[in-house]
């Protein structure tokens, strides 16, 4: 046969000179298949497909879904949930601290104001201001960070300082320092607070978008569109950033319910939405007042509040289980 | 003073099994169900035999392996069959005797010396820990006699360092010293040697060979590669879908491979294959006698070279401190051409620079110095526009089959993409097109709805090759197109090739570390070694008069290299 084996000699005889036999097992048992055939009975699934037929199926997912669109009603349409409309209608001084009374579940205020009507009709200004913060704060950081990330050099270093100088800025100190100027003094409405906000958050984006965009912009499929011929902007708009989305929507997800709190903190500080418009952070603050006589027109809006941003952190957990599967729980 | 039991027992001929696996079925218990990764699997180990589990992935070869160290995720059980180690039931075995039977009596080398080390703990300390656990002596002595008897040169030294401060061969010395140190009576080898460089494979696998016989230790080896299976143990267990459909003594295996998987395995095994594949020039089609290099050259006016490399050479810049960069040579004065409608292989180990040719040639990355001459242009002079059109001409396809592909792009959006950038066709044109392509590389239409996730590594790689193919490209650079792919799939995906060259008179640039490959499907090699080209021919004349030390080094490592099957077989 062969000389050129001759240190393992095998067949008849092994190393410790036993004899071995040569099984096979049953053709009917062991079926062979062709080799590497296309799986062609199931329906075609995309990443994003997949991640949503995960997401189906998970509990913290369903009840934090069920939790904002009610929030997301209730905002868009107060009258439905609150037959008063504390806008329109006086508050009656003679109520002031009252108890629950029918038509009035959650009793009165300092003031006399219904506290149920005020918390729905407040929904309104904190969910305006999480929302569009959090849209305005995805488009600067997401275009700094993905600019920053993909073409790397000088570009990188110059917006990564920029970022680390917003970064470095407490959001309450630079809030309450902004707020002071005469222009935002004056104009004291959601949308102030809404580029108050977007200024100081969207260096987290931007680191976020950054780094994913960083680790796709080395992926082989990335070489291959720039050799079919994709310009490098081109590639970066129709591979780079789809395959980086993932975890920008999660940290989205999540920073929408802080930046609800932060809204809240302003108000209360006295320094984010002005007195007249209804909001959770300013009704907060009205109730701080008679603490101690009257804890719960302080209680209600401060539950609404807690549940608005635990449902937004619960939902984007969920979808970080969902669109990231190594960090997924088994 | 376990052996001196063992040698009693083997003298007195009671033949007892060290490792017996029966009947054996793991179930994993997943979100989708209960999952059967391996059923009916059987296997014997006698003490101090080599016996190794040969199969592609998800075979459940390393599963089974897995389950006889204790070690199986924990999601997965034994759920039928036994496990005997020395006539002992380690299946349901407590977690306390496993510990007790872990290091000292079975050892076990892992898949990966690159993440398999801590790379917070110096190697020694590392040595220490096993030594330790099992209760040897364990000072710095102990610590270097290990190391050293694994082969790791200046061992002393060497245990006070990290692990990032040693190559992948060192590494995975290291964990053989770690697996070892204990002078185990069976030790587990699970791809001991799938991440490293053919020479340094050679050189571990020999070390482990004799140690493992001075040692009488026996050695379950679990491998993907027939040839390096058949090479080095005396039993060979063919696993597949996990179930066990053929064993027995290695050579025997090979030579008269009676399941039809073995046959299978064994007609595609590259290491065991010994020429080209030769599609339709061998059965005499009409279409071959169009499309021979020759017939093109001459009725072609364009030169026979398509595609020329002159003295190339690309240095890199390594920062090394502030302001300060040293030069690193990444290729050296690089010449070579490539005739119209033919293969050439460039042959290397990692860091040889066959890839930087491979991207510079793909117009991705500057030479620092020498031409590139495509089809008589210079390929550095071209402009922006020029440069778009080259693309056109000139395809990749790339190692990675799971990164080649966008995640997000269905396998349509993926192969018509070359199409919509280069603004060819209509929408309807375009998708006839990609239908064509989808069946050249015989993959059903209906996968044009399907996204990368849901196909398999050499789907994904026919989907690329696809995508190469559509803009009818005249060079298609495949940069280790099938290393990552198992046996039977490589052989298919280069068949695929083979053919697809024959019917449209391609050329092909193979970039690949494993010379099996080259000898099917090279018609000329290129043999790299660090950065400078030691030997250039024809694939027959390389690999039958090779003439440097280096080429004649590469192909002795080639494992099953030397087993000659009879012809019929192979």
């Amino acid at each position: 046969m062969t000389p050129d084996i001759n240190s393992t000699q095998p067949g008849e005889t092994s190393r410790s000179g036993r004899h071995s036999e040569h099984f096979v097992a049953e053709i009917s048992d062991t079926p062979l298949r062709a080799v590497d055939t296309v799986k062609e009975d199931a329906a075609p699934l995309s990443l994003w497909g997949e991640a949503w037929k995960n997401l189906r199926k998970q509990p913290l997912f369903l009840i934090s879904a069920f939790l904002i669109l009610l929030v997301a009603a209730v905002s868009l349409f107060p009258g439905l949930f609150s037959p008063i409309n504390p806008s329109t209608e006086a508050c009656q001084l003679a109520d002031s601290n009252g108890p629950a009374i029918a038509g009035h579940p959650l009793g009165f205020t300092k003031q006399g104001c219904d506290v149920y009507a005020r918390m729905i009709f407040g929904a309104q200004a904190s969910v305006t201001v999480g929302l569009f913060t959090t849209i305005g704060v995805l488009l600067i950081g997401g275009i700094m960070g993905a600019i920053a990330g993909y073409y790397g050099g000088w570009v990188d270093a110059v917006l990564a300082r920029i970022n680390d100088i917003f970064f470095a800025l407490p959001l309450i100190l630079g809030a309450i320092v902004l707020m002071q100027l005469p222009f935002f003094r004056a104009n004291r409405t959601p949308w102030t607070l809404v580029v108050i906000l977007v200024v100081f958050g969207w260096p987290q984006i931007a680191r976020i978008t950054r780094g994913a965009v960083i680790e796709v912009r080395n992926a082989d499929f990335v070489t291959a569109a720039r050799s079919l011929g994709v310009s490098k902007f081109g590639a970066l708009v129709r591979h780079v950033m789809p395959n980086s989305l993932a975890p920008i929507i999660v940290v989205a997800t999540i920073s929408l319910g802080t930046f609800i709190v932060a809204e809240a903190t302003l108000s209360f500080l006295g320094i984010g939405l002005p007195p007249s418009v209804m909001s959770w952070g300013n009704d907060i603050q009205a109730a701080q007042s008679s603490l101690r006589s009257n804890p719960l027109p302080l209680l209600y809006p401060a539950i609404a509040l807690s549940i608005t941003v635990l449902s937004f952190i619960m939902l984007g957990d969920a979808l970080r289980d969902a669109l990231d599967p190594k960090a997924r729980k088994r | 003073m376990n052996e001196s039991i063992n040698v009693r027992d083997a003298g007195s001929g009671a033949q007892r099994p060290l490792l017996e696996i029966k009947d054996l079925a793991i179930t994993f218990a997943t979100s989708n169900g209960d999952v059967n990764a391996v059923r009916n699997a059987h296997l014997t180990i006698m003490p101090g035999e080599t016996v190794a589990i040969v199969g592609e992935s998800g075979s459940g070869k390393s599963t089974t392996a897995l389950a006889a160290i204790g070690l199986l995720p924990s999601n997965g059980r034994v759920s039928e069959g036994t496990i005997f180690f020395d006539g002992e039931d380690i299946a349901h075995a407590s977690e306390k005797r496993m510990i007790e039977l872990r290091g000292n009596s079975i050892g076990m080398v892992p898949q990966d010396p690159m993440s398999n080390l801590n790379p917070v703990w110096k190697i020694g300390y590392q040595v220490k820990e096993t030594l330790k656990a099992n209760g040897l002596p364990s000072g710095p002595d102990d610590v270097t006699k290990v190391l050293t008897e694994a082969g790791l040169p200046d061992a002393a030294r060497r245990a006070k360092q990290y692990p990032h401060e040693f190559s992948g061969g060192m590494r995975q010395r290291a964990l053989i010293a770690i697996g070892l140190s204990c002078q185990p009576r069976l030790l587990i080898a699970d791809e001991p040697t799938s991440a490293l460089d053919v020479t340094v494979q050679r050189q571990i696998l020999d070390h482990l060979d004799s140690m493992t016989a001075e040692l009488g230790t026996a050695v379950l080896l679990i491998t993907h590669d027939l040839g390096l299976a058949a090479e080095r143990a005396d039993k060979v267990v063919v696993m597949y879908r996990g179930q066990v459909v053929e064993s027995g003594p290695s050579l025997e295996l090979l030579q008269n491979p009676q399941h039809p998987y073995t046959q299978r395995l064994v007609n595609s095994a590259p290491s065991l294959a010994s020429r080209r594949i030769q599609v339709a020039k061998d059965q005499g089609l009409e279409s071959s006698e169009v499309l021979t290099p020759d017939v093109i050259n001459t009725d072609a006016s364009k030169s026979a070279d398509i595609l020329q490399i002159e003295n190339l050479t690309k240095v890199f810049k390594l920062r090394s401190g502030l302001g300060r960069s040293t030069d690193f040579t990444a290729v050296d004065d690089v010449s070579f051409a490539i005739k119209r409608g033919t293969t050439t292989a460039i042959v290397g180990e990692s860091g040889s620079g066959k890839s930087t040719v491979a991207q510079m040639v793909l117009n991705l990355l500057k030479p620092t110095s020498g031409k590139i001459i495509f089809d008589g242009v210079d390929t550095s002079t071209l402009n922006s526009k020029e440069t778009f059109a080259f693309r056109r001409r000139v395809q990749p396809i790339f190692q990675d089959p799971y990164g080649s592909l966008d995640p997000m792009y269905s396998i349509f959006r993926t192969i018509e993409e070359p199409l919509r950038v280069h603004k060819i066709g209509t929408a309807a044109s375009r998708e006839k097109k990609v239908r064509e392509l989808l069946d050249q590389v015989s993959l059903p239409q209906s996968t044009m709805q399907r996204y990368p996730n849901e196909l398999s590594g050499g789907q994904r790689q026919r989907v690329a090759i696809a995508r190469a193919l559509a803009l009818d490209p005249e060079v298609i650079i495949c940069d280790e197109a099938v290393s990552a792919l198992d046996v039977l799939v490589q052989a298919q995906v280069l068949n695929l090739l083979a053919e697809l060259q024959s019917r449209l008179g391609l050329t092909y640039l193979f970039i690949t570390h494993d010379l099996a490959v080259v000898r099917q499907i090279a018609d000329h090699v290129c043999v790299m070694e660090q950065g400078k080209l030691v030997e250039t021919g024809s694939t027959d004349s390389v690999f039958d008069s090779p003439q440097q030390d280096y080429t004649k080094a590469l192909l002795n490592a080639i494992p099953g290299g030397k087993l000659m099957l009879p012809p019929e077989v192979a």
